[in-house]
């Protein structure tokens, strides 16, 4: 038995709904929701890499490499998102003494 | 053979992503994810991009995972990992995973798209195509290329102002 688009895309779906898991149980700590965002990633990323791997092309090969280059980018996104979220923790523990994520009602009217 | 393999990194893979969800302590989720992240670098070489793979391993295990533990360890949130979990929440949590869980996989068996797709073989692009992979990149997607290093400056310059104290 061959592996097909959809053993790799069912890999993705455990893992992004593993991420949504995440976010919904874990409210008291900021830095696990960053994690299950950082999966929830991983799992578009693997979505776009089996795509690209298996887009068929002219002359019976498969392979298109726009998915590659844009699992390049998400890849970029998600440290330039890791860098900012975590910069915002710090600042805020540095305020408030903890990252709770029950404490954080500043902006609440 | 090939299944096996795919088989392990797949098992691994899931078994890591839900140490990082239910573990009760941040190292030991940043740990995970960091297992995670290799195993899904190994999904990659079966896919046929070995530089994306590599470049997933620098980007997330070098940088990112050890961004993430050195503020783990920086931060003392020691009493928040004793409860984690907010109270009530399993149940709405669990409904909608399963939801979710059911619509993804109704798609992934229903969709004919799908199946257009995956009636080829051979997935593997051969020579790794690096070369293909830079050309598509510096020529089709140039605008998005110079975007992106922007976008990465920004973060880079905004982390920095973020976290500077001021003891002026």
């Amino acid at each position: 038995m061959d592996i097909g688009i959809g053993h790799y895309l069912s890999v993705a779906a455990c893992l992004f709904t593993l991420g949504i898991l995440g976010i919904f149980l874990n409210r008291k700590n900021v830095i696990v929701i960053l994690m299950s965002i950082e999966l929830m990633l991983l799992a578009v990323n693997i979505n776009l890499v089996a795509f690209s791997s298996f887009m068929p092309r002219e002359g019976g090969l498969t392979g298109d490499l726009t998915g590659q280059v844009f699992a390049l980018f998400v890849l970029t996104v998600a440290a330039a998102e890791a860098a900012i979220g975590l910069a915002i923790v710090v600042a805020y523990f540095r305020n408030r003494g903890s990252i709770a994520v029950d404490d954080i009602n500043m902006m609440k009217g | 053979m090939e299944l096996g393999i795919f088989l392990f990194f797949a098992t691994v893979t899931i078994i890591a992503a839900l140490m990082v969800v239910i573990a009760r302590n941040p190292v030991h989720s940043a740990l995970a994810l960091m297992v995670c992240l290799v195993q899904v670098a190994a999904l990659f070489v079966l896919l046929g991009s070995p530089f994306l793979a590599a470049l997933q391993i620098f980007v997330y295990v070098g940088a990112v995972m050890v961004l993430v533990l050195f503020v783990i360890m920086m931060l003392d949130v020691r009493e928040a990992a004793r409860v984690r979990f907010l109270q009530g929440a399993l149940i709405p949590g669990l409904v909608t995973l399963a939801l979710l869980g059911a619509q993804m996989l109704l798609l992934l068996i229903s969709s004919d798209r799908l199946s257009f797709v995956s009636t080829n073989q051979a997935p593997i692009l051969k020579g790794g195509g690096l070369e293909q992979l830079s050309k598509t990149m510096f020529t089709d997607y140039l605008l998005p290329f110079e975007v992106i290093s922007v976008i990465l400056l920004v973060a880079l310059v905004g982390a920095i102002v973020l976290t500077r104290s001021e003891v002026k």
